[in-house]
């Protein structure tokens, strides 16, 4: 039920645990105690709602920024990692395989203000040797969510 | 001045228009309406598929094909009811590609039933619209057998035998349900082929939601049972497993002798069916399975959803372990079919269709279609919910 159940979470955390039942065949007290032990072993960090910023006045800018870092030698990435974290600019941290070292997603209410905490707190951080950054013009998809164009049903109304 | 009344064919006159057409005409009309009305899949056709559609326009294939449609088409449907139903049928002979599924029920029906013989159709409903006109059309007069909720919409050997006369030419067998979601077991069929081996009826086995089936068994066609297949013909298509509707694509399968002639049928009324789409679905048999399989996974937990939604909400709601509709009883609101949907439509904005739009039998039930998302079901469920407490 475990991988069922989280995939049904990821397409929408919301659903009831009765509906959840219904869906896995199960009850709603096995679905209420298998997610509490999901919750407990960090399997379920959190819930949170997918947002359309765009739609409202108060939409932010985000930028995908490219650090190369040089590793330090007994801990590798992750004191850097730390560190970009810790920002709550930061959206996202991610390691990656290829040209650069680490992915990070950050954001602001605008474009100079990301294009400041860039330069002022990513660039100086000793062990990063270069930023590139790359800021979103449109989000069309967010957490598999689509933004851009809700589909409308164009089905007939035939009675089959 | 003409006047049409004279000039019109009066069978065709006396056809009644579908009732629910009205009822969707006023439910277009309002906003914020949330319908458990549709008959489709929400689902697009898988892309792997529409792309062969694509290259087979790419590479100029534009023009006919064989009447009986194209050769590799009907190996990979003879290979497919093989793996699937256990069904042995000859490409060369035994299968035929028609528009849909729809037109192959129509020629089969033509096919059998002769004009001024008072032919009998034995039609069990609640089902389907389309077989009662088709066989007036043909001529043919139709046998109405009323399933029941308590045999679980289930065809009872008792009730065929019943129905039988020296004059029935066919019998619809309308499994996988739509709309009251029932299918025939093993056992269930073995009992109706029982009483059909006796005589000279001929099967219209209507199979397009064979592949909707969620009971624990796989579905079985009554042509795969003994001494059946040389009086069955089995209609299946591609719209409903593979997401293609508007493909209008199907297809017959029986044996030679009967297939010529509804051959014969297609050949003067339609050519052939479309050859975009079969191509496309020459692609959807062979590598298809996977994808049918996500789809199916996905309408039994709306199945599940659904049905535990109504019987939450204190309406009776048998099993329904085929195709994509529930069909609970509204008999405890004490309200026609009718009239509970036209205020659940005004009244809750959600459009649900009437049992009694299936038939005889139908009255006291309603048709919810669960091809639609989990949110949208939840959102139906809960106006109707309101509706209801407010009665």
């Amino acid at each position: 039920m475990k991988s069922e159940l989280l995939k049904l979470l990821c397409r929408n955390a919301r659903y009831t645990n009765e509906e959840l039942a219904a869906m896995l065949n199960s009850t709603p007290e096995a679905v209420a105690e298998e997610i509490r032990a999901l919750e407990k072993e960090g399997v379920i960090c959190g819930y949170k709602a997918v947002i359309d910023w765009d739609r409202l006045d108060d939409a932010y800018v985000s930028a995908i920024v490219e650090l190369n870092v040089v590793p330090k030698a007994d801990l590798g990435f992750e004191e850097v990692a730390e560190k970009v974290m810790s920002f709550r600019e930061v959206e996202s941290v991610y390691l990656m395989s290829g040209v650069y070292d680490l992915n990070v997603v950050v954001k602001g209410p605008t474009l100079q203000d990301v294009a400041r905490f860039v330069a002022r707190e990513l660039a100086t951080i000793d062990s990063v040797t270069s930023t590139t950054t790359h800021f979103v013009m449109r989000r069309y998809k967010e957490m598999d969510t689509n933004l851009y164009d809700v589909n409308e049903d164009d089905r007939g109304q035939f009675l089959l | 001045m003409i006047d049409y009344e004279k000039v019109l064919n009066p069978t065709v006159c006396a056809i009644k228009p579908s009732g629910i057409r009205k009822f969707f005409d006023i439910a277009a009309t309002m906003d914020d309406v949330v319908s458990l009305g549709v008959g489709e899949p929400d689902f697009q056709t898988p892309w792997q598929i529409r792309k062969a559609g694509i290259a087979s326009l790419e590479r100029g294939r534009t023009r006919y094909t064989s009447n009986q449609g194209l050769l590799p088409l009907r190996e990979e449907i003879a290979a497919y009811v093989k793996r699937h139903y256990e069904l042995n049928y000859r490409p060369d002979t035994e299968i035929l590609l028609t528009v849909g599924g729809s037109e192959a029920i129509d020629a089969a029906i033509r096919a059998l039933v002769s004009y001024g013989h008072a032919d009998e159709v034995i039609i069990p409903q609640p089902s389907y619209v389309c077989y009662e006109p088709i066989t007036e059309l043909a001529g043919g007069v139709p046998v109405i057998i009323e399933t029941k909720a308590e045999n679980d919409f289930k065809l009872t050997p008792e009730q065929l035998r019943a129905a039988i006369t020296p004059r029935t030419k066919a019998l619809i067998l309308p499994y996988p349900c739509n709309p009251t979601g029932a299918i025939m077991e093993k056992a269930d069929l073995e009992a109706i082929a029982a009483v059909l081996r006796e005589t000279n009826i001929i099967v219209i086995s209507d199979e397009i939601y064979a592949e909707l089936s969620f009971g624990e068994n796989r579905h079985i066609s009554i042509a795969s049972l003994d001494g059946m297949q040389e009086r069955t013909i089995v209609i299946n298509g591609f719209s409903k497993a593979f997401s293609m509707t508007g493909w209008r694509l199907g297809y017959a399968c029986g044996p030679a002798p009967l297939l010529k002639q509804i051959t014969k049928i297609h050949q003067f009324a339609i050519m052939c069916a479309p050859t975009t789409s079969q191509y496309a679905a020459i692609e959807a048999l062979r590598n298809g399975d996977d994808a049918v399989d996500s789809m199916r996974k996905e309408y039994n937990r709306r199945r599940r959803l659904i049905v535990n939604g109504f019987r939450k909400l204190g309406l009776a709601c048998h099993e329904p372990k085929g195709a994509f509709y529930v069909f609970p009883s509204i008999q405890s609101t004490g309200m026609s079919s009718d009239v509970f949907c036209e205020r659940l439509l005004k009244e809750a904005r959600v459009a649900l269709v009437p049992g009694t739009a299936f038939g005889r039998g139908g009255d006291g039930f309603v048709r919810a279609s669960y091809c639609y998302s989990n949110e949208h079901i939840i959102e139906a469920l809960a106006r109707i919910q309101k509706f209801l407490n407010h009665l």
